[in-house]
């Protein structure tokens, strides 16, 4: 296999794809764009280890953009896709470039959400990049003490744990009522605030904001706090925003060919249009075993959805189409916050029925299941990763709710 | 082959457990123990996937 492949976003997605693609014998040009000027980089510990000043950016590179690599990779880094052209497999950059190509990886990931209204303040920050991650360090070292985190989602918390480990002074405030709701259930979403209030942060529930004050006038971090409507202010020299984050897509927004729906729209092998192939967090692709599109945010996905369009590519590029088979992984994620790993495979959610399953949610050490419609969804566990593990086959092969608890209680 | 794990970056996920079950066991004390520090050539492929998708990448083959 010959030509050249771009691939659009140097991120886990991006460079698994990369990599599965001269696994798969291309031996021809890959270009890899992305508009982030830093060597590629792992996401995960810019919230943990990173933010915490333990590890330096160059202990998180990508094995893929390491010298030893040996890839063969073209860098193109710093230059931003502004626009695809389908028919004329053409993609553009920023400043006019364009770059010719018989296949692509859209790999472009996705952007925090801004809270509006406050570009532009001082003090306040996403946590994204290697850049959002060294400037909130940043500030921590400087002096910053009072944090606000506004959303409690798994990012926003995991930063929240590690500023309060650093010592600052931390407060969460979210929206919603119950506490990670939405992605753990009522049941045990609001652990997790507990688990943060065991900590010493002040996590408020149901609060709207109205704003933030600041100060121009002071330099480095002018923030000075975070309006509630009702009028208190909280107090705050560093506000996080990590109110979840949407697919990068703006680049292909009128690009024909190109099916955008809450990320770009793929077949079940992950083929966005002919020779274009889209993975990660900005790809949404018909899951036979959940039955809907499903777009995925989270570490593992990205590698293995990566490699998974990497070899529909070569499939494509080889001619043979037919071996470019289904992508219908279970999910598996996890979060790090102080002495805790909360591991889930499967899907959990507020609709789920839960239940404990193996130690006691009081010891903050447990696995529960999930299950929906009669069946086993999702294995959480909170330390217990070598039980999530071997549950895990409860949700790969569908087995019966009644059952599933019943295996799960045998390994206690 | 020989697998080598840096035990300071592990952080007992259990991926590798879950792929190479042959070789990698978390345990109920939540560390990770090596079952095979030169497994057979036959599992290269799965151990390959194993060192891909460590989220900690504290996996590695010696050859």
């Amino acid at each position: 296999m010959d030509g050249r492949i771009v691939v659009a976003g140097a991120s886990l997605a991006g460079l698994n794809a990369a990599e599965t693609l001269r696994r798969e014998g291309f031996t021809g040009e890959l270009v890899v764009v992305d508009a982030d000027p830093a060597t590629p980089y792992d996401k995960p510990p810019l919230s943990k280890q990173v933010l915490a000043g333990t590890w330096e950016p160059e202990k998180i590179v990508l094995p893929a953009a390491r010298p030893d690599a040996g890839l063969d990779l073209t860098w193109r880094l710093g230059q931003r896709a502004v626009g695809l052209d389908v028919a004329g497999r053409r993609l553009r950059l920023e400043g006019g470039d364009e770059l010719a190509f018989d296949g692509l990886v859209i790999a472009s990931g996705a952007a925090p959400r801004h809270l509006p209204g406050t570009d532009g303040i001082g003090g306040v920050h996403v946590l994204r990049t290697l850049a959002d991650s060294l400037a909130i360090r940043g500030a921590v070292d400087a002096g910053a003490s009072d944090v606000v985190v506004i959303g409690a989602g798994f990012i926003g918390a995991e930063a929240a744990a590690t500023c309060r480990e650093r010592g600052c002074t931390v407060t969460i405030l979210e929206a919603a009522p119950v506490p990670f709701e939405r992605s753990l259930g009522p049941r045990i979403g609001p652990l997790v605030a507990d688990l943060h209030r065991d900590h010493g942060v002040d996590v408020r529930l149901g609060v709207r904001i109205d704003g933030l004050d600041s100060d121009p006038g002071r330099d480095g971090n002018p923030v000075t706090g975070v309006r509630l409507e009702g009028g208190e202010v909280v107090a705050a020299d560093l506000v996080i925003v990590g109110i979840g984050v949407a697919p990068g897509v703006g680049w292909l927004e009128g690009a024909a060919g190109i099916t955008l729906d809450n990320g770009v729209v793929t077949d079940a092998t992950l083929l966005a249009a002919p020779g274009i192939v889209a993975a990660g967090d900005v790809a949404r692709w018909p899951s036979a075993r959940y039955g809907e599109l499903l777009r995925i945010e989270h570490w593992e996905n990205a590698i293995q959805m990566g490699e998974h369009a990497g070899r529909t590519l070569a499939a494509h590029l080889a001619g043979d189409a037919d071996a470019a088979l289904p992508y219908d992984p279970v999910p598996w994620f996890w979060s790090d916050m102080y002495d805790r790993k909360i591991q889930l495979a499967g899907r959990s959610g507020p609709d789920h029925d839960v239940e404990v399953v193996i130690g006691a949610t009081e010891e903050r050490r447990f696995v529960a299941l999930y299950g929906r419609a009669g069946r086993v969804e999702g294995v959480l566990g909170w330390n217990r990763p070598r039980h999530v593990m071997q549950l895990r086959s409860l949700v790969d092969t569908p087995t019966p709710w009644s059952d599933g608890i019943e295996q799960a209680r045998a390994l206690a | 082959m020989r697998v080598v794990v840096d035990f300071d970056l592990c952080e007992s996920n259990a991926v590798c457990m879950g792929i190479v079950p042959e070789v990698f066991e978390v345990r109920d004390d939540d560390f990770l123990y090596i079952l095979q520090e030169n497994p057979p050539e036959e599992l290269r492929s799965k151990i390959e996937e194993a060192v891909r998708r460590c989220p900690k990448q504290a996996i590695a083959i010696e050859d």
